[in-house]
């Protein structure tokens, strides 16, 4: 089990390392001059005001020797400063909080909601209600996100004035309630669909029918048997979802005002401020990686053919 | 995972008829081809049909907008009056009009071709891609398979949603190429690594070890022997695919670094509109709802490609 977990840690670093990279390189690649892009383009500043700039962010290195001083500064946990001058870190520390609050209401509403339907759906299989959680999920997988979100916006923040059209002002839950189930409502229709099948396919195995057999109650055969079973891969897909949910949404962000990660490294990419996209970047595939090593973790402990692959 | 299923599905028992005349012997289905029989379960599943009409549909718009476009007479999607901006639907104008006062019913039907357009370019190249790349990793395995693996890991590194802005805004041009290339790099991993699984347990069967033992060489065992019975996973995956590439382009091109405005396309429209969605709701119902219509066809259809190819993940 040691050897399994040490192996995945060091995947997980090199894939990190090869990610961080990529982000760099693409970043790098971004169109513009970013010193030039402060004056708006005016060409008031002094050349060796431009220089000094240019030397402080490392601008006139080469690209694996800027790549070098920032990994350097990330071991000591330093993301450096964005073109205005403020820490990457600062830009992190306010908006990780509003991205948080939104990616765990969105997180409890998959599980809230998507379990019980998912279970729902599965232990009546083939009935009404089983289609109509189907058609649903379909349905949800259908309609692109930014497409339920304005609509959302539309109905519940206009027409009906349930819930704040965007931003955050009223704090939570009130500004967060809309958005979350946006953005949860994919992870909520595929956490259904998952339970659902996982359950129907759990219920046929030989194991239910001994012990329905052996006379257990139906109520103990299902919670007993058939639902811890079933779990497994259901709760692998909920990790891997956090580690995205965590991650900030970009698109959802963007529609509700919702000054999060998502956001600020939208932004950050509109106003070539690589700095704070690389910064986030990082950070997001960190998380992400890290959501995916527990899951392989987990995996192990759960299944221990996995160890021996 | 799955293994491929060619034989399994041909041996479903075909759903009755309306005839209902299915008396055990009924020589006629029996003698057809699996592959043929596959195709007519299909065609016959109304689950299937319908939005298999409408796919049908969609790309008959697609490659000849402009008869359709001009169903109600004013079919150019850029003759514009701009003192015609934002007027409700009137006579040969179904949908009214758009904020440059062009034609909303052409412009949106003038839509789909790009979209459709970008779903078919991802789809094929990703999975000819992932079936090469699949077929050698899988049959070679060795230091080939791990330098693969390693580089589906990078690509799995990243959420796709924000990789695909960073690089769209990095290449600095809004084609129907830039935005098909982007998303092409990020739907092949995942189909590579079902090939790959795929072929591994295909690898395996016996008639493979005897076409070896007959000697035939790696590249026709790969290609007669091992593909026609190992893409089928990858064909599902692709199927259910199409549907979140057309939702995926109309997000990027919403965003803003998608397709730019010159172009006619879904998501330029929705992105103009969202500025006017008080005054004018049309201008987002229409292509919303084009969009989601098309989306939810090619989800479903996939749907039903999945349950004849991989009946037991019903």
């Amino acid at each position: 089990m040691t050897r399994y977990i040490l192996l995945r840690v060091l995947l997980a670093l090199s894939v990190a390392l090869g990610a961080t990279f990529l982000i760099f390189l693409v970043v790098f690649a971004l169109p513009g001059d970013p010193i030039q892009a402060l004056t708006g383009g005016q060409h008031v500043m002094s050349a060796s005001v431009e220089a000094a700039l240019r030397e402080r962010y490392h601008l006139d290195d080469s690209l694996p020797l800027q790549y070098l001083k920032y990994m350097g500064g990330l071991l000591q946990g330093d993301l450096g400063e964005d073109f205005t001058g403020r820490p990457v870190s600062a830009i992190i520390a306010e908006s990780w909080p509003t991205t948080a609050k939104l990616g765990l209401t969105a997180f409890a509403l998959e599980i809230v909601v998507g379990i019980p339907l998912g279970l729902w759906a599965g232990l009546r299989k083939g009935r009404p209600v089983d289609y109509a959680v189907l058609g649903g999920t379909i349905l949800a997988f259908a309609v692109p996100i930014f497409v339920i979100g304005y609509t959302a916006q539309i109905l519940f923040g206009i027409n009906l004035g349930w819930f704040p059209v965007a931003g955050t002002e009223e704090g939570w839950p009130t500004s967060y309630i809309l958005p979350a189930v946006v953005l949860g409502i994919l992870g909520l229709a595929t956490t259904a669909r998952l339970m659902r099948t996982s359950l129907v396919e759990t219920l046929s195995a030989d194991f239910i029918r001994t012990a329905i057999a052996k006379g257990m109650p139906r109520r103990r055969v299902i919670v007993n048997h058939a639902m811890r079973n079933s779990l497994i891969p259901v709760v692998t897909y909920l990790a891997i979802d956090l580690g995205g949910l965590l991650g900030g949404a970009v698109i959802i962000e963007g529609i509700f005002n919702i000054p999060g990660l998502g956001f600020q490294i939208f932004e950050g990419i509109k106003q070539q401020n690589g700095p704070v996209v690389v910064g986030i970047s990082t950070l997001l595939v960190l998380i992400f990686l890290a959501a995916n090593l527990v899951v392989d973790v987990i995996y192990g402990v759960l299944d221990p053919r996995i160890r021996y692959e | 995972m799955s293994d491929p299923t060619v034989t399994m599905a041909s041996e479903r028992t075909p759903e009755p008829g309306p005839t209902a005349g299915a008396g055990p012997g009924r020589p006629s289905r029996r003698s057809v081809s699996p592959a043929r029989q596959m195709l007519l379960d299909l065609v016959t599943r109304p689950r299937f049909a319908v939005p298999g009409t409408l796919v049908l549909l969609l790309a008959v718009i697609a490659v000849f907008p402009g008869p359709i476009a001009g169903f109600f007479g004013n079919g150019d999607p850029l003759a514009c009056d701009l003192n015609r901006s934002g007027l409700p639907a009137g006579e040969g104008h179904p949908f009214g009009f758009d904020i440059q006062g062009c034609d909303l019913y052409a412009q949106v039907i003038y839509g789909a071709r790009p979209s459709i357009t970008i779903a078919v370019i991802v789809t094929v190249t990703s999975t000819l891609v992932a079936m090469a790349l699949g077929l050698v990793a899988g049959y070679y395995g060795g230091v080939i398979d791990t330098i693969l693996g390693r580089g589906i890991d990078l690509f799995y590194g990243f959420p796709f949603m924000l990789a695909a802005i960073v690089i769209l805004t990095a290449l600095g041009s809004h084609g129907i190429w830039a935005v098909s290339g982007t998303m092409a790099a990020f739907c092949w991993p995942t189909m590579t690594r079902v090939m790959r699984a795929s072929v591994l347990a295909t690898r395996k069967l016996d008639y493979v070890k005897a076409a070896r033992a007959l000697g035939a060489s790696d590249l026709r065992i790969m290609v007669r022997h091992i593909l026609p019975n190992a893409f089928a996973p990858v064909l599902v995956l692709a199927s259910l695919t199409v549907g979140g590439i057309i939702a995926g382009e109309a997000s990027l091109t919403y965003l803003g670094v998608g397709l730019r405005a010159p172009s006619i396309s879904w998501g330029v429209q929705l992105n103009t509109a969202q500025s006017y969605f008080n005054s004018n709701p049309n201008l987002l119902i229409y292509p919303s709802l084009f969009l989601c219509v098309t989306v939810l066809s090619f989800v479903l259809v996939g749907d039903a490609v999945r349950d004849i190819l991989d009946p037991k993940s019903r």
